[in-house]
């Protein structure tokens, strides 16, 4: 806020060995990165592992090469038996959730960007921040695991419903050691994410440079801290639940299974428990996680559209409104995922309505989207059709949740590929294509070189023909009641639908294949692309008012002031159609924030 | 470049469509009384989110060919109305909207789960475990007996852990792994899990419903049409997930008599 606590972060000077510099960096930014090749080696795991699930699916008994180096007893002649199917599904669907879509727009993009938003030199506790990185590390490296210890990684999918998920190793392969290995990883990474939210949250509120008002501050930023409180109350309640998961299988606990089970003729000996309390608690996790993912692609997809509009959103404060209102309803909603699971189905209907009030703010957002674009003279790039694709994805994956916020749809589309296409869509591509806009806007900021604009173009073409390809179909799927989690589909009636799979397998073949467009363009320009003026697309945010990459301490020692709100263009100024937040020239503008 | 992106968007938003328009994909045919409300929901919402779907891409992508590029000369200006008419739109258009599709929708789901079954409704247990589903009728005396637990077994092909010794309602239960009921005639299902959460799925009778370890659940419907249907597990349950299905046979009462007999005599 003043000038003094915008400096008080400045906890340690520039970093002189290797490992202070690269490895245990203090530094946000290197943080930042850290998190972000951590996203990208867990993408690259999980679209390998949804390539094999997308090829058993069309083709059950074709022989991948290689498959038995990822199981010796799940791969008999390479062919994909159920259980490592289910196997895969698990681990694709815990790597892209956790490891993707909640490390990259969040932990990634959020350490670099948050102190260079905010214009002050680094988180306030930057050891805590290197911490959380390193902890995230240490749950990935857990994860990685499961896959070489006993029976492989657990079968239970991600969301690990008990008491399958609690009976131990008598429920399947994976469900021993696999399912102590996943809880255990993800109880280490919510530790990771409650360090980061600590972080990020006093930094936006305490640390923020003088004249930078909350209201200025740019829209990531905004999405950043409505993700961070939503993290810190989510993540707080998925750790204890993955506790006391693993206590169920150590500690001879019952909290999720309830008595007189009996599995291969044995009765078990755990009585008292409650299978649908493990549901409560992880969907009241895991509701919020699904905006964790989404809010900041929200964020990064309206400053990249800002930018390239060369015009303000409609709303700065609406589309602010909207996402934290989305965050609060985002905690009364969950309930949805369990319409059909046994609880009373008077909650059906309390859950019901929460979730359709939800889709108000969410249309809300789009439709600012769509009306600020009305009137733009909106630049074509490699960010902004990311960026532009983001919205269409975010409409299409919005409109299938008036479906399944439907207590009475839901008996026909619970748990098929219906709710596979939406919360793709949403949680899923949606995120995805933010975390590709932001990359194509700010790797000149993060790494001091452009990326390949014609590549970054060919990558989007691919992409977005490609996801709808994968991801439209999975509608009618559902709507033919194909129910998901299945490794193939014996029901007669599901006999006919096995075209669409194989055609899903090839779109999604070829989808994962032009990703490595990206990953070329990526590494090239990183080492070889030209290199990056300060300020290459025109923007006002502070970002843009340093160097690029910034110096360690952000700003070069200087003490930044803010003079605007964020997206001051359209306006005529000494540097053209915009004027930069720290820049203290005076312009006639319509909606200037105090 | 931006026109072909617009074109792109619409494409993709007309041809997602038409699948839809030819009903080319469907749920299978209802056979319940029950499922006609189910569907005139999921018809009515069909349209309304299509119809959202369609304005909102169609939209975007004129939005895109209209207002891409630099064009000198014109100044940048605002959506007609601003903020606040678009906030409205979506309070006042989309707040109805779903609170229409919600209000009625409670109709639908009431009529199964807010009703309760007539005092002449067939009673038929079905137990879920790793990987099949078993089904049990009370027999002439219309009482199941109780579940043991500790005598559950598939070796001696108790699948319901009966002791007919010391229970005497046990008896005359007949266990199938088929399930058959008669046409027109109300049911009440009582469903066990006997290991893992486990769901009956039984499309054409726009049923679905977990299994609950721990706790007994109960629903009740009506099949309309003579038929074999399918029986599906939803909820993953373990590595024969894909494979735990059974049959539901909808007979004339005569039929059904004729095979309520025929497995009574088999126990």
């Amino acid at each position: 806020m003043s000038d003094t606590a915008a400096h008080a972060a400045a906890h340690h000077g520039p970093p002189t060995t290797f490992i202070r510099k690269h490895i245990f960096s203090l530094d946000h930014k290197v943080i930042g990165k850290q998190y972000y090749g951590l996203g990208l080696a867990a993408v690259l795991i999980g679209m390998v592992l949804s390539w094999l699930m997308r090829i058993h699916l069309g083709w059950t008994n074709y022989a991948i090469p290689g498959l038995h180096f990822l199981s010796k007893a799940g791969a008999p002649g390479n062919v994909m038996t159920p259980e490592l199917y289910l196997q895969v599904m698990t681990m694709h669907a815990t790597f892209m959730v956790f490891f993707v879509l909640t490390v990259a727009p969040f932990a990634a993009f959020g350490n670099f960007f948050i102190p260079i938003h905010t214009g002050c030199e680094d988180m306030p506790f930057p050891h805590f921040n290197m911490m959380s990185f390193w902890t995230t590390f240490v749950a990935f490296c857990v994860m990685l695991l499961s896959f070489f210890v006993g029976d492989g990684p657990t079968l239970g999918g991600w969301t690990q419903y008990a008491p399958l998920s609690a009976v131990g190793s008598v429920g399947g392969p994976g469900q021993g050691a696999g399912v102590v290995i996943w809880a255990t990883s993800l109880a280490i990474f919510c530790v990771g994410q409650l360090f980061g939210s600590l972080n990020f949250i006093p930094n936006i509120l305490d640390l923020r440079c003088k004249g930078l008002s909350m209201w200025r501050l740019p829209l990531p930023t905004w999405a950043w801290f409505i993700t961070s409180c939503m993290g810190l109350t989510s993540f707080s309640v998925l750790m204890p639940a993955c506790i006391l998961l693993i206590l169920d299988h150590v500690a001879a606990t019952s909290f999720f299974v309830p008595s007189n089970l009996v599995i291969n003729d044995q009765l078990l000996p755990h009585s008292g428990g409650s299978t649908l309390l493990w549901q409560h608690l992880f969907w009241f996790f895991g509701h919020p996680e699904v905006y964790i993912a989404i809010v900041p692609g929200m964020g990064i997809a309206s400053h990249v559209l800002i930018t390239n509009m060369r015009k303000p959103m409609l709303s700065h404060r609406v589309l602010v409104y909207s996402m934290g209102a989305i965050a609060v309803l985002s905690y009364m909603v969950y309930g949805h995922h369990m319409f059909v699971s046994g609880m009373n189905p008077v909650s059906s209907i309390a859950f019901s309505f929460p979730t359709l009030l939800i889709t108000i703010p969410s249309t809300i957002i789009v439709l600012i989207w769509i009306g600020s674009l009305y009137g733009a003279k909106l630049r074509i790039n490699s960010a902004s059709l990311f960026a532009l694709g983001f919205i269409s994805m975010f409409i299409t994956g919005g409109v299938s949740g008036f479906f399944l916020a439907q207590p009475s749809i839901q008996i026909l589309l619970h748990a098929t590929y219906f709710v596979v296409a939406h919360f793709h869509f949403t949680m899923a591509i949606a995120a995805i294509f933010g975390i590709f806009a932001g990359t194509y806007f700010w790797f000149p900021k993060m790494w001091g070189r452009m990326m390949n604009e014609t590549l970054g173009r060919i990558h989007f073409w691919c992409t977005f023909v490609g996801v709808y390809a994968i991801f439209m179909p999975f509608h009618y799927l559902g709507m033919a009641g194909n129910v998901r989690r299945y490794s193939s589909f014996p029901a007669d009636y599901m006999q006919p639908l096995i075209g669409v799979h194989q055609f899903i397998t090839i779109a999604a073949l070829f989808t994962g294949a032009a990703q490595f467009i990206f990953l070329y363009n990526f590494i090239h320009s990183r080492f070889k692309g030209a290199p990056a003026p300060d300020n290459p697309w025109q923007g006002t945010s502070l970002e843009w008012s340093t160097t690029s990459p910034p110096p360690w301490d952000n700003f070069g020692g200087r003490h930044m002031e803010v003079y605007h709100d964020p997206y001051q263009y359209g306006v005529e100024s000494s540097t053209g159609d915009y004027v930069m937040q720290a820049s203290p020239e005076k312009v006639k503008t319509e909606n200037d924030e105090p | 470049m931006a026109k072909f992106v617009a074109i792109t968007i619409l494409v993709i938003a007309i041809l997602s469509a038409v699948p839809v328009v030819r009903n080319t994909w469907h749920p299978v045919e209802d056979v319940s009384v029950h499922g006609q409300a189910i569907d005139d929901q999921m018809s009515e919402t069909m349209w309304e989110a299509g119809i959202s779907f369609l304005a909102s891409q169609i939209f975007l992508a004129w939005l895109i060919w209209r207002f891409s590029g630099d064009r000198p000369g014109e100044k940048s200006k605002s959506f007609p109305g601003g903020a606040k008419g678009l906030v409205t739109a979506a309070i006042v258009l989309v707040g109805v909207e779903v609170f229409a599709l919600g209000i009625v929708g409670v109709k639908a789901w009431g009529s199964i789960y807010f009703t309760q079954p007539g005092p002449d409704a067939l009673p038929v247990q079905v137990q879920a475990g790793q990987f099949a589903f078993y089904f049990r009728y009370p027999g002439p005396d219309g009482k199941f007996g109780p579940i043991h637990a500790d005598k559950i077994s598939e070796a001696n092909q108790n699948f319901f852990g009966l002791d007919p010794n010391s229970d005497p309602d046990s008896r005359d239960d007949i266990v199938t792994a088929e399930m058959a009921i008669p046409v027109n005639k109300e049911v009440r299902l009582l469903m066990h899990a006997k290991d893992v959460s486990h769901s009956f799925y039984v499309p054409a009778l726009r049923i679905h419903q977990d299994f609950v370890p721990g706790l007994d659940l109960q629903l009740h419907f009506t099949a309309t049409k003579i038929g074999k249907y399918e029986i599906v597990c939803s909820q993953l349950c373990g590595l024969g997930h894909y494979n735990m299905k059974a049959y539901l046979s909808v007979l004339s009462q005569q039929d059904y008599e004729d095979w309520i007999k025929k497995e009574q005599a088999m126990q």
